[in-house]
């Protein structure tokens, strides 16, 4: 080198720009590169996952219907004390409202609405509605007009349910999706045993994703460890045959399980012939032909996270226990499965997860017993329309998963979740 | 070639007529006989597919032979299986447990012997003393370098005490440097603790620096199997001259065979008198084996009862000496190691050079694949 260095003197660059500087900027454009290459999956992903996962918990607890559409009542109810009729302006302030709401033709939402609170008050309101606008005779007043047009206006339950609902947010989807109601004070209760229904659903919905998920553990582990120990050529094929029901949509699959399960079907005929039963097995359209057809769609993906973990561990790990002295199966047990455990965990942690969302196989499989918390979201998106009950138990569904993940990710811990 | 000097008593293993076949159609390991003498370092040496893996694990008891008795002592060991063997073993790519520490990878053997807590706290406190890794207890194996994991391997072969250690290649992930560390101190301990060792290896090298004997592997046959210095000075075949150190070959033809000596006629027409090992008859081809070091050049060759010319075809410099390529009677690639100091600087590429070697330190051998 011709040139010595200074000792502490900047480095500069040939065009005498200082170093540090233009590598700085390297690497910033470098990182812009990168976040331009990345950007239209991210734009991708947030418009299409993550904005509406939000509306979706949004929607849960929104509550627009009488705030919008009686907005006088909806102010001047809050300051009511929630014990006698309410004063004679917020009759007043209902007439009007009512009369603006029977020209904006919004009287059903809000109707059905309050509905939901106490039936009957469909009627009640459209009744009402149909007569305003009220002309009011000197010195009557408005609470006496309404009470006379039907004694339910002077029932301070009704009002209430108005009053309850004058908020732009409301826990009522939630607290319904958890067999909840909210008391007149404001806090939760359990709503009376006949009115109950979505804990035995979420109940039933985990509890067949937990046997769903066992099964194809039991299933799964021992054919991972098979196709993990054959001669490569043996296992591709094996793999082929594992992988074949992805190439078929889920909906066949289902429909073929149907003929293969049902009384008149193949193996119900195939048992009768060979005189192994005398009456047809009832395998389909109840919690068994559900099982079978889970467990047969979702054993793939138990294994292949296992077989991929089991792929990479080095067949001397046995034989060195087995050389130190141990049994086979103890060595299996105490040097094999748990270097498999992540990938096992990871595997069921997918399977359950998917499990809790199921909703074609059960429909079409399973009797009404079997019908998961995703089939009362279909139910209430498509024929009750009532967005805000779907979503609350969309969201439920999804916090049930965060928490599993959670859970897992704090017990194995997330890093060690190995998909393969 | 087996040597029979040694009683049974000596010996702690023996293969009797062992023979492998894992297709049925061609057996992997050819009718061996083998005795393993306790206390030795016995190394099974060999290129890939010589069948001397085969063998350690048919002593380790992950395979059994098709055919033939392997003995440990006096016990009859075919049916054993190999959690009941008793015999330590370490691998190449360690197989050391990663969900475990060293203490727990050490302990496990011990463990499963039903040994009390205090007595496993001591054994692996020994055992990790021996391998000088007392600090590292409580490491995972992924925390550790190679040559550390390595270690606690040889470390967990130990522990339980077993009077046969086997160890596969154990050393072949390790780099250059680290790995002849660790030939030494594999050394050390089999010498310190008493114990057989049988190692695996295809390395010439680490077989020569570690072991008491040598069994060269080939083709599921052993070879030889010879002390170190022996099996390099007086290789019995063209294979194990060629496999083990450098060798140089001269092609010829027997034309007179005298009791231990014969004369070999080479392709120009000279003549060489050389040790006969491994020839028929006259007439027959031979292949000559003489080490680089052995061959004596210019002044040095005149007391040689053979001297041969030579042209010198290359000079390769490796600074504490240097190796000329020659090119004799016709043959090319016979090389000569000049210590560094006695090299002439006159000589040049193309060069005539008288070149010699007594009779007794060339040897005729069976006809090696003539590849000039």
């Amino acid at each position: 080198m011709s040139q010595t260095l200074t000792e502490n003197a900047p480095l500069t660059a040939a065009d005498g720009e200082l170093l540090t500087v233009k590598l700085a900027r390297e690497h910033r454009n470098k990182q812009l590169k990168a976040v331009a290459l990345v950007a239209p999956l991210a734009i991708f992903l947030l418009l299409t996952f993550l904005v509406p996962i939000f509306m979706l918990l949004g929607r849960s607890v929104d509550n627009p219907e009488v705030v919008t559409h009686l907005p006088a009542t909806s102010q001047l109810i809050a300051s009511w004390d929630r014990r006698a009729l309410p004063s004679e302006e917020v009759f007043q302030a209902m007439a009007r409202d009512l009369t603006a709401a029977k020209e904006a033709k919004t009287v059903p939402e809000v109707a059905k609405r309050l509905n939901m609170d106490i039936s009957g008050f469909r009627s009640l309101i459209q009744k009402t509605a149909r007569k305003m606008p009220l002309e009011l005779a000197a010195g009557e007043s408005m609470r006496d007009r309404f009470i006379q047009m039907d004694e339910r206006w002077g029932d301070p339950d009704h009002w209430h349910v108005i009053a309850k609902n004058a908020k732009s947010w409301t826990p009522y989807y939630l607290y319904s999706s958890l067999d909840l109601r909210e008391t007149k004070a404001g806090t939760p209760e359990l709503a009376p045993e006949e009115e109950r229904a979505f804990i035995s659903i979420f109940g039933r919905t985990l509890w067949i994703s937990f046997w769903v998920t066992v099964f194809c553990l039991l299933l799964g582990y021992p054919l991972a460890y098979w196709l993990a120990n054959l001669p490569a050529r043996k296992s591709n094929l094996l793999m082929i045959l594992v992988l074949l029901p992805f190439w078929t949509s889920v909906l066949v699959r289902v429909a073929s399980w149907i003929v293969l399960l049902q009384r008149e079907g193949l193996i119900n005929s195939a048992l009768m012939n060979l005189g192994i039963i005398g009456e047809p097995l009832q395998l389909a359209f109840n919690r068994v032909g559900v099982y079978i057809a889970m467990v047969h769609i979702l054993l793939p993906f138990v294994i292949l996270p296992a077989y991929s973990v089991m792929k990479s561990i080095p067949p001397t790990y046995m034989r060195a226990a087995i050389s130190l002295g141990d049994h086979p199966f103890a060595a299996f047990w105490k040097i094999y499965f748990p270097q498999t455990v992540a990938g096992v965990a990871a595997g069921a942690l997918l399977v359950f997860i998917m499990c809790i969302g199921y909703y074609i196989t059960p429909a079409l499989l399973g009797s009404p017993e079997e019908q998961m918390v995703s089939y009362y979201v279909a139910f209430y998106t498509n024929v009750t329309i009532n967005w805000g009950m779907a979503a609350a138990l969309g969201s439920l569904l999804l916090i049930a998963t965060m928490t599993l993940y959670g859970l897992y990710s704090k017990l194995v811990g997330a890093n060690k979740l190995s998909l393969g | 070639m087996m040597s029979e000097k040694h009683t049974a008593s000596d010996t702690l293993v023996s293969f009797r007529g062992v023979q492998k076949s894992y297709d049925g159609a061609s057996l992997i390991v050819k009718n061996l006989d083998l005795d393993i003498r306790k206390g030795e370092f016995l190394t099974m040496l060999g290129p890939s597919g010589s069948g001397k893996t085969t063998c350690l694990m048919m002593l380790a008891g992950f395979e059994t032979p098709t055919h033939g008795e392997i003995r440990l002592g006096d016990k009859l060991l075919n049916h054993v299986p190999p959690h009941k063997r008793n015999i330590g073993m370490v691998f190449q790519n360690y197989a050391l447990f990663p969900h475990m520490t060293v203490a727990e990878n050490l302990a496990y053997p011990l463990t499963i012997r039903k040994m009390g807590k205090s007595e496993i706290t001591d054994r692996v406190k020994k055992a990790l003393g021996m391998v000088k890794l007392d600090a590292l207890a409580n490491r995972y194996p992924g925390q550790m370098s190679g040559g550390q994991q390595q270690r606690v391997a040889l470390a967990r072969a130990l522990v339980f005490e077993p009077q046969l250690v086997l160890m596969d290649e154990p050393l072949g992930a390790l780099d250059k440097q680290l790995r002849e560390h660790m030939q030494l101190e594999i050394k050390h301990i089999h010498e310190n603790l008493g114990i057989t060792v049988v190692y695996v290896t295809h390395d010439q090298g680490e077989a020569l620096t570690m072991s008491d004997r040598v069994a060269v592997f080939k083709d599921g046959i052993i070879q030889q199997i010879d002390a170190a210095n022996v099996l390099y000075e007086k290789p019995v075949n063209s294979f194990v001259a060629n496999f083990i150190g450098e060798n140089n070959t001269l092609h010829g033809e027997v034309v007179a065979l005298h009791d231990q000596h014969c004369t070999v006629r080479l392709g120009n027409g000279d003549t060489v008198q050389a040790a006969a090992v491994c020839v028929g008859q006259a007439g027959e081809a031979t292949s000559m084996s003489i080490r680089p070091e052995r061959v004596r050049l210019n002044r040095h060759a005149e007391a040689c009862e053979n001297r041969l010319q030579a042209r010198l075809a290359e000079f390769i410099y490796f600074g504490d000496h240097v190796r000329l390529r020659l090119d004799v009677a016709g043959q090319s690639g016979f090389m000569v190691k000049v210590p560094a100091g006695e090299l002439d600087s006159s000589w040049k590429v193309g060069d005539k050079l008288d070149i010699g070697w007594m009779a007794r330190d060339i040897r005729a051998l069976d006809a090696s694949v003539y590849t000039h």
